[in-house]
């Protein structure tokens, strides 16, 4: 296969960009239409890439689709991107959401040029991130990602919106200070930039100039922020709550995941020896994540900061996952990476349609919407039921598989922390059923007489995230099968 | 005497002087600039055309031209060129001056060439004051109160600063009896290896020309004229200040440290030192004052200091540098080529801006975005750059110099700078902010000349290149590396 399929969908969003930018005197019609066609095509090729991806044992550790030319042969920089089992994943999951989210912001009108110009952006670093195979083309699109962010919450946000976006940038910009120390450092000791050869060789076999536990925790510490583990998780909830509707479902949906996949694909598979050592200070702050997200959700009365904060404590699951290091616990946390991006994602856009319709997102002046919105309140229970991990979702098995994993891990106390965490599902069954109950049902309230339900656009998208999380759900291996092929050459290194 | 070998300067002289003497009879003082950029091209074109040759000296040694030096005198001569370009429409406001103003400037240039390519203490010093002495005089064109005052700090505290390198000169001949370069490195080296203990007299030379240097080039702790100066100069001699001046001071620091004290290791391991701690400080000091600055030109000056302090992280890689390894200063060219487009882009929008505005405050740049966002994006573009980020020239220059760094177990000053670049994201995006969010105080459109137009668009340009395919200019960089010692 020797057609460049992955620049071609990193490309695309943001040839549509640009086209969106430069076009004199477009309709804001023909801007949306533009920005759906540039991120359907990603679609249906990911999709494409998907169906053919191979998924034999013999391609486990194996990148397909690759593309490698050199760039800047004097530091040993290629461009290179490829897709193997973990990446293919996160990949499909961002050209899905790509697609859903312009769709989701369809009824913007403030600006609309500049604002699906920038969500295009977005969804290109994203795909860019997750396909790079070279450090500095990764670092180079994981810090992109920041500019359309700064933009999209200060204009089309909420609240305080500029404090919000603000606080994102510099959190990420301090995380990604912390990354590219950790490349310097990784590219001093092994001379080069490649994530497949540093993998493959191992660190172990270059001189100990720097301590790799050094290097492993500026990694973590990068990464750390954006997926967030507490206690570096403050931005998240500010982010998420002034955001605009879709810049949430993409925040939660795929730049949370960037986190969890910058732990596997660098801190577990290039320094497997420190992430053996230092596992049990990390599962020790997934269950902290877990359990203080969990509770912290259970006292918001903003609906989207309480979505928000369920993240954090989905988030410490995928966290456990990763550092239980077995191989199932990491399919878990891949899985759950996924899993977590559509059921966040419709559970944000939901909420941003019974925002929209009914101007209130306080939770307490809510009530009683089932009456008056009943398709809405089937679509958000079906999501808060996937939140729940209700089995035959997709959160459901992505969570057993995790916990799972966890509690087999060879990981010590990693029992413990993993039973303990499990207290965490109970808590989401707390917060989740009693969002439902305030929001949905009870007494219906008057002033709600008359306001609008879901459309059929909205209808249309939120049906592609039901059938989703279903679909996995009721046939994980579906997914289960691509992620192995990523995951088990990791766990042959780590040695679990 | 080869004085082929310094055409690119005669011809640069010879405009300056036919600009004078035009100005006399011209009507249409447009026309100064056209033969301004005439004069710029064809030294460039000369410049460009002994590329191939070899190494060679003249005058006794006291000039070199090679590699390093055409390069810089490549990229002042660029600088000078968009420095002009971005002068048109601001010469109306001294309309009786326009010939001086122009003939200034390419004489200063004259000089920095110069300094680029001597190798002699004694030239070295000559033409650092050709360069000084116009710049005293451009500063203070404008003469009103703050331009008078700026060229008068200017004056004063370079004078200062001329005063303490040449003291600093002074002591490395009375050390050496040598003022050539090669020949100090050669006096050096040998009293060292014969077993002399190191002498203080000569450590003072050194420290005295960190100091009189590190004016030049706005390093902590000599950069308390550059607030001042950048925001009372005329803006496009503040651009020309924060730039060209700057590569100069960087590119004399090369050679001297280079050619003359790079051995004994313990020497070079001292200065590097020196500089990397310099670094750190004017790098932390640069940012933070940054933040509650609310003129932008102000603002540009402190963050000019902060990126003294990277552009130093090359010199202290070089001066730690063990091996023969050229990454240091090749990196601190490339971040001097990168930071000449940006830092020029950044200045010619604020020039564009400002001209319509009629103000330097950063508030007053409120909904620029809205009016003219073309502007407010190359504005935008250059802040990025200048904060660091992909797909920028900023971001490469960084990377690449940070790595230099790591290279020589710098790894503590490499964490520094990196933290330093997240706090001046606050004080660039900032701005970003007052542009795009913030409503407009004034309605209609920011418009601007096309020779402003033109410059702006070669910075942004020059930016996006140098971030995106960055092989070509960083192959150049690692050739002019290569200092060549007579």
């Amino acid at each position: 296969m020797n057609f460049n399929y992955i620049s071609l969908i990193i490309a695309l969003p943001a040839l549509g960009a640009i086209l969106i930018a430069i076009l004199p005197k477009l309709q804001a019609k023909s801007i949306k239409y533009i920005a759906a066609i540039f991120t359907f095509i990603p679609l249906v090729l990911s999709i494409f890439l998907f169906i053919n991806f191979d998924r034999s044992s013999a391609m486990a550790g194996v990148m397909q689709f690759e593309e490698k030319i050199s760039w800047i042969p004097l530091i040993n920089a290629n461009y290179h991107v490829g897709l193997d089992g973990l990446s293919m994943l996160l990949f499909l999951l961002m050209s899905i959401l790509g697609f859903l989210v312009v769709l989701i912001s369809w009824k913007i009108d403030l600006r609309p040029r500049e604002y699906f110009a920038w969500l295009l952006v977005l969804e290109m670093s994203i795909l860019g991130v997750f396909a790079s195979l070279d450090f500095l083309l990764f670092f180079i699109f994981w810090e992109i990602e920041v500019v359309p962010m700064f933009f999209l919450i200060s204009i089309w946000g909420s609240g305080r919106k500029e404090y919000s976006a603000i606080k994102y940038v510099l959190y990420t910009l301090f995380g990604s200070a912390m990354i590219l120390a950790g490349i310097l450092c990784l590219y001093f000791t092994t001379g080069s930039l490649s994530m497949v050869d540093i993998t493959r060789s191992g660190i172990g076999s270059f001189l100990p100039v720097i301590p790799a536990a050094l290097m492993f925790f500026l990694f973590l510490g990068g990464f750390a922020i954006k997926l967030p583990v507490f206690p570096f998780h403050t931005w998240l909830p500010d982010a998420h709550t002034d955001a605009p509707t879709a810049v949430s479902v993409v925040l939660a949906g795929t730049l949370l995941k960037m986190g969890g996949y910058g732990m596997i694909r660098v801190c577990v598979s290039i320094f497997p020896d420190a992430a053996r050592q230092f596992a049990p200070i990390l599962l020790g702050l997934a269950m902290v994540n877990v359990i203080y997200g969990a509770a912290v959700t259970l006292k918001q009365t903003d609906i989207k900061r309480l979505i928000a904060y369920s993240s954090i404590s989905h988030m410490g699951f995928v966290l456990l996952g990763i550092f239980s290091l077995t191989q199932v616990s990491l399919t878990g946390a891949t899985l759950q990476m996924f899993s977590h991006g559509l059921i966040t994602g419709l559970l944000f856009a939901t909420a941003g349609i019974v925002m929209h319709n009914t101007h209130e997102r306080d939770i307490n002046k809510l009530g009683g919407l089932a009456r008056q919105l009943p398709i809405i309140t089937v679509i958000f229970t079906i999501a808060g039921l996937g939140a729940m991990g209700v089995p035959s979702t997709s959160g459901f098995i992505a969570e057993f598989m995790t916990f799972l994993g966890s509690f087999q891990s060879a990981v010590p106390v990693a029992r413990i922390f993993t039973v303990i965490s499990i207290l965490g599902i109970l808590l989401g069954a707390g917060y989740i059923l009693w969002l439902l109950q305030r929001v949905f049902y009870g007494a219906p309230l008057d002033k709600y007489n008359g306001t609008k339900d879901a459309d059929r656009l909205e209808r249309v998208y939120s049906a592609v995230f039901i059938v989703l999380i279903f679909l996995v759900g009721v046939y994980p291996s579906i997914l289960t099968n691509v992620i192995k092929t990523g995951i088990s050459p990791i766990v042959r290194l780590i040695g679990g | 005497m080869n004085l082929e070998l310094i055409i690119p300067e005669l011809s640069l002289l010879a405009c300056a002087i036919v600009i004078i003497l035009l100005d006399l009879f011209l009507q249409r003082k447009g026309w100064l600039a056209v033969i301004s950029l005439t004069g710029l091209v064809i030294a460039a074109g000369f410049t460009i055309a002994a590329w191939g040759n070899n190494p060679q000296a003249i005058f006794n040694n006291m000039l070199t031209v090679d590699k390093f030096a055409l390069f810089f005198k490549l990229l002042l001569l660029a600088i000078s060129a968009l420095v002009i370009l971005a002068s048109v429409d601001y010469v109306s406001k001294f309309a009786r001056f326009q010939g001086e103003y122009y003939a200034l400037v390419l004489v200063s240039t004259l000089g920095m060439m110069l300094m680029a390519g001597t190798t002699e203490l004694i030239s070295i010093f000559i033409s650092l004051e050709l360069t000084s002495i116009s710049l005293y005089a451009l500063v203070g064109f404008l003469k009103d109160p703050k331009s008078t005052e700026a060229s008068l700090k200017y004056l004063l505290l370079g004078a200062i600063a001329s005063a303490v390198l040449l003291y600093g000169m002074a002591f490395i001949f009375g050390f050496t009896g040598k003022t050539q370069l090669g020949d100090i490195a050669q006096v050096v080296q040998a009293t060292v290896s014969s077993g002399s203990p190191a002498n203080p007299g000569l450590i003072l030379g050194v420290v005295l020309l960190i100091a009189g240097l590190g004016f030049k080039i706005a390093a902590f702790p000599f950069q308390m004229w550059v607030p001042d100066v950048y925001e009372g100069a005329p803006t496009p001699i503040t651009a020309y200040l924060s730039v060209a001046s700057k590569a100069t001071g960087f590119a004399i620091i090369l050679r001297i440290f280079y050619s003359a004290f790079n051995l004994p290791a313990w020497l070079s391991n001292d200065w590097g030192m020196i500089f990397a701690i310099l670094a750190a400080i004017g790098m932390t000091v640069g940012n933070i004052v940054a933040i509650p600055q609310v003129n932008i030109k102000r603002m540009l000056g402190y963050s000019g200091i902060a990126q003294a302090g990277y552009l130093m992280l090359g010199i202290a890689a070089m001066g730690l540098s063990t091996s023969n390894g050229i990454m240091g200063q090749s990196s601190l060219i490339f971040f001097l080529t990168g930071y000449a487009a940006t830092n020029m882009g950044a200045f010619i929008a604020v020039i564009a801006i400002s001209n319509k505005v009629g103000s330097d405050l950063i508030e007053d740049y409120a909904g620029i975005g809205k009016r003219s966002p073309l502007l407010a994006l190359a504005l935008t573009l250059c802040l990025i750059s200048l904060t660091g980020i992909p797909p920028t020239a900023g971001f490469m220059a960084k990377f690449y110099i940070f790595s230099a760094a790591v290279q020589q177990n710098l790894l503590w000053l490499v964490v520094i700078a990196v933290l330093n670049s997240v706090i001046s994201a606050y004080y660039y995006l900032r701005v970003v902010k007052v542009m795009w969010f913030n409503e407009p105080k004034f309605e209609g459109r920011v418009s601007s000349s096309g020779a402003l137009r033109l410059a702006l668009l070669l910075a942004c340009l020059g930016v996006i290149l140098l971030g995106v395919i960055p092989d070509y200019v960083m192959k150049l960089t690692e050739i002019a590396a290569k200092i060549h010692i007579f």
